[in-house]
This record gives structure tokens, sequence and C-alpha cells, in this order.
């Protein structure tokens, strides 16, 4: 076993990346039962706005400068995109059959890919993002790169920002109540249109976190990038159970957990050293998912409390 | 004097059914209505439509002098019509008092709000003792409580209960009639729809009985309890 609470840091680290955008997901789901598959493409948007943000930055802004106001940008393209997505493309069809809204999202996310890669200059190949200057950050015999800083610190702080939205506010108690029962939500005077909107744009917003993580971590974005990683945070979000907001988190740093330490671990077994390492990540990733979902088909903290009738 | 709810020739339907068709009733302030009838009779369309969540074909709806028609229904809490659904439909994951601070949603006045609370915890005790827990895991009586106690909060110019009686046990069902006697003394109006007839008609103003789309009878509570036709049809007696 060598450095395990390093690979715990690295795993939880990965995992509050997925946990931030696996809560779209969620959100969406909750009060619409709509999987939005175009999300991870919300999230590679908000990825190519940060970098849109940096590259119209005076050369030799610092990090410091620019960071706030790529991850404005980033919040900016990708809640713009997710609104005008929920607006124009899944408004129409809210009382189609399932199946539409669902192909409708599956298109739209590879419109977005193709429209990226087409439009956007030089995205047909990865883009450098920048980097936050400095060196790794050292804590007793843990090391945490200078990519992941920003993720250590926004990561907590947008959840706690989520919780106090959900748990303390009016429009997150409209929320609640739309998820729960639509129609009698309306006769509380909820605008559920409103409440929808905002669930699409509060997704977003996390995303668009995600993204500048994903940018920092990686220290690139390119028109795929959504595509594996929203496959893994959708996964996160069923892992935890999806449409309750907690679960998106914990299951993004379960998932993040397992993904990290089967990669270094898994080939110390004796009879099994093939297949451990990084290509083998994504396989447990999805193993554990079929594993919850056999044995917890409600996810890790799906529906608590029983509903009476 | 003008009614607080009148309703005229409300044609209302499902696709190419037609549920209600044409009916017509008013409702004074301070009074309680009931629509009495048997399951299917349009009674809970009927007050689904009043409050917006389905879209009449025809008809008039004037709610204080107002036309309802164009509302949308969140907006429609909020000129003084409240709906306690059938089934009660309270919010089983949040807590007793999330639920009825749901019940305030559009009112911005704190401190009313807040006493308002106290209000229905005093109507119901049962509600201010579990305050914290979540409505999910209330019997059906308690949970009954709550969505009436849920729909005073946005205090209603005409209170719409659907079924308050469903599925009760006869303690709790005399009970809850009788919270709405209490509600009525207070001032407020209710528009009830029951399928328990005699509770309904006893305590009602007036009494409209409906039949499948239709309004067939109508007349003052305790005339249309001692009806022959409704006692037949509706009390069980041939």
């Amino acid at each position: 076993m060598h450095e395990l609470p390093q690979q715990l840091v690295n795993g939880l680290l990965l995992g509050s990346m997925y946990g931030l955008v696996a809560i779209g997901y969620t959100m969406v789901y909750g009060i619409v039962q709509l999987i939005n598959f175009a999300h991870g493409e919300i999230f590679m948007t908000g990825g190519f706005g940060a970098l849109t943000v940096w590259m119209m930055l005076p050369s030799g802004s610092t990090m410091w400068v620019a960071l706030p106001l790529m991850l404005i940008g980033a919040v900016f393209v990708a809640t713009t995109i997710a609104v005008a997505a929920e607006r124009f493309a899944y408004r129409p069809l809210r009382n189609a059959p399932r199946l539409a809204p669902l192909i409708t999202a599956i298109g739209l996310s590879i419109a977005l890919q193709q429209a990226v890669w087409a439009w956007y200059p030089g995205a047909t190949s990865s883009l450098v993002f920048p980097e936050i200057p400095g060196g790794p950050f050292h804590l007793g015999s843990i090391t945490i790169q200078t990519g992941d800083i920003f993720l250590l610190i926004a990561a907590p702080i947008s959840m706690a920002f989520l919780g106090f939205f959900v748990k303390k506010t009016r429009t997150g108690r409209g929320m609640q109540a739309t998820a729960q029962d639509p129609d009698t939500a309306k006769l509380m005077g909820v605008n559920t249109d409103r409440i929808i909107t905002t669930a699409f744009a509060l997704g977003a917003v996390f995303a668009a976190v995600g993204a500048v993580a994903y940018g920092l971590k990686y220290g690139e974005v390119n028109f795929k990038m959504g595509f594996l990683l929203g496959l893994k945070a959708f996964t996160a979000a069923v892992l935890g159970g999806i449409g309750n907001i907690y679960g998106a988190m914990v299951g993004g740093l379960v998932l993040g957990l397992a993904e990290t330490l089967t990669t270094v671990y898994v080939a110390e077994i004796p009879g099994l050293e093939q297949l451990g390492g990084q290509s083998w990540g994504n396989t447990w990733a999805f193993v554990l998912l079929i594993l919850v979902l056999l044995f917890r088909p409600q996810g890790l903290l799906g529906q608590r409390v029983a509903d009476r009738v | 004097m003008t009614a607080l709810l009148e309703v005229e020739d409300l044609r209302v339907a499902y696709g190419k059914i037609e549920a209600v068709k044409g009916i017509s009733f008013s409702v004074d302030a301070g009074q309680i209505v009931t629509l009495i009838g048997t399951n299917g009779a349009g009674k809970t369309t009927t007050l689904r439509t009043l409050s917006g969540l389905i879209k009449p074909r025809g008809g008039q709806i004037k709610f204080n002098g107002k036309s309802l028609k164009k509302v949308p229904a969140h907006d429609i809490v909020a000129l003084g019509l409240a709906h306690s659904p059938e089934g009660r439909h309270i919010f089983p994951r949040m807590t007793i008092e999330d639920n009825l601070l749901l019940g305030a949603f559009l009112r911005k006045d704190k401190e009313g709000i807040q006493q308002d609370v106290q209000r229905a915890y005093d109507l119901f005790p049962i509600l201010g003792e579990r305050r914290k827990q979540a409505a999910g895991t209330l019997s059906g009586g308690e949970q009954q409580m709550l969505a009436m106690g849920r729909a005073l909060m946005s205090r209603p110019k005409l209170l719409m209960l659907d079924e308050p009686s469903m599925g009760l046990s006869p303690i709790m069902m005399q009970k809850i009639m009788a919270t709405i006697a209490e509600l009525k003394a207070q001032g407020t109006t209710i528009l009830l729809v029951e399928q328990n007839a005699q509770a309904a008609l006893s305590l009602a103003d007036q009494g409209h009985v409906m039949e499948i789309g239709n309004v067939v009878l109508s007349g003052p509570g305790r005339e249309l309890l001692v009806n022959e036709d409704v006692r037949k049809a509706y009390l069980g007696e041939d």
C-alpha cells in the first residue's frame, strides 16, 4: 500500500468535481423527471466560456484577477445555454411522452459538441487552459497540485451555498415543493415554470464551477470533455440517489474515491495485475454503479421517508 | 350583494370527454356551499378548474368580480382562492412547518405568517407537536388537518375543500367537520366537495347535487337533507 492518504485526497478531489456536475443532473431530474443528457455539454461550454474570458484579458493578467472573471464567464455561458435549452428545446415537450425530451437531450448534446468543434477557433483540438502559478501545496505527506486548490475551495463553498439555498430560501422551498408535487405547488402559488428554469440555471452554475476546476486540473479544455465527465457525473447522481442533491455530492465523492483507489490498488492484488492502472479506472467506476444499483436501486441516499397515500 | 364566486355555464373536457357539462352556481361571502354527488360527477374537476389547474372549455368563472379564465394557477391563490386538493397532497418529504409555510408562499409579512402558523397549531394541536416531522409520516386524518391548515395559510377569501373526509375514521371525520363549522363561524367562506352527503349538507347553507357533469338539484342544505330523491340516491335510504 503506497500513499493511501494521498490517494484518498486525490479521490475526494476528483469526486467533488463529479459531484459539482452531478448536481445539475439530479436537480433537473428531481423537478421534471428528465435526464438532461446535454448537461455534460453545458459543463463543456462553461469551460470554453472561462477560456474566452482569459483570452480577452490583457496578457500578463494575474490569475488572482483573472480567475473570478473567468468563473463569471463560465457561469454566464453555461447558464445562458441551459436556460435557452430549457425554454426552447424541453419546455415545448413538457407534456410529450418521456422519450421525446430524452432524445432531444441527446441531440442537443451532439449539437453543442459539434457547434463548439466547428465554430470555436481552434477547438478541433484541445486548447490550453491557464494555470494557477506556484508549486504544489504540501500538507504533511499529502501533496495537493496547484490545479486542485480551486476545487478544494470551490466545492465545499458551492455545496454549502446549495444546501442553504434549497433549505432556507423561499425559491428553494418552492423547488422542493415542485419536485414533490407540481400541481399542488401551483396551488400554493409557486410559479413552477420559473422553478424549472431556476433548476436548469442552478445546475449550470455548478457545472460551470466544475468546468473551471476541470480546466485548472487538466490544463486544457476540449469539445468532448463533457462526454465522459458528464457520464461520470450522471453515474454519481444515480449512485447517490437521483433527485437528491446531497446524494449527488456523496455519489460524486464515492465514485471519485472508487476510481482513484481501484486505479492504484487493484494492480497490487495478486492475479489482477492487468486490471489496474489508468485504463481500468473507468471500468471499475461503472462496475461500482452496477453493484450499487443491484443492491440499492434507489441509490445511496435515495428516498428515506415513505409517502403515505 | 354580489356573490364572491360566480360560476356560469362552466364546461370542462378531457379530450373528447366532457366531465363538466355547463354548470352554474354561486358562493356568497360567509357561506358554506357544498357540491355533492357520486364518483365521476365532475366535482373535483370543477374545483381543479376553479383553481386554474385545468383550463375550462367554456363558461365563466368570476371571483370577487374578476374573471379567472385567463389567470394561471399560481396567481389564483394570490387573489384569495385557496384549494385543499382531493387526496390531501401534502408535501411528504417536507416538515409539517415547511408545508404550512408553503401555504403562505406568496405572502411577505413574516410576522403575520408566524401568527398564522401558530393559529394552525391552535386549530390542530397535533401539528404543533410534530412540527419538525416529515409530513409523510402523519396519519391520513393528520394529513387532512395539515392540508386544511396549509390552505388557510394564504388567508383565503374562499377556501375550497375537496373530500376532506375521504378515507378517515368516523371520529376523525367528525373532528374535520367540526373544524369546518368552526372556520365558518370565524367568517371563512367555504366551497366543500364531499361524497359524504349527510355531513356536508348538515353544514351547508347551499347545496348542489351533481350527476355526470350536471347540477341536477340545488337548494339550501337542510332542504336537500330531507329531499326524498337525495335521501334515496346519496344517503342510502330506499
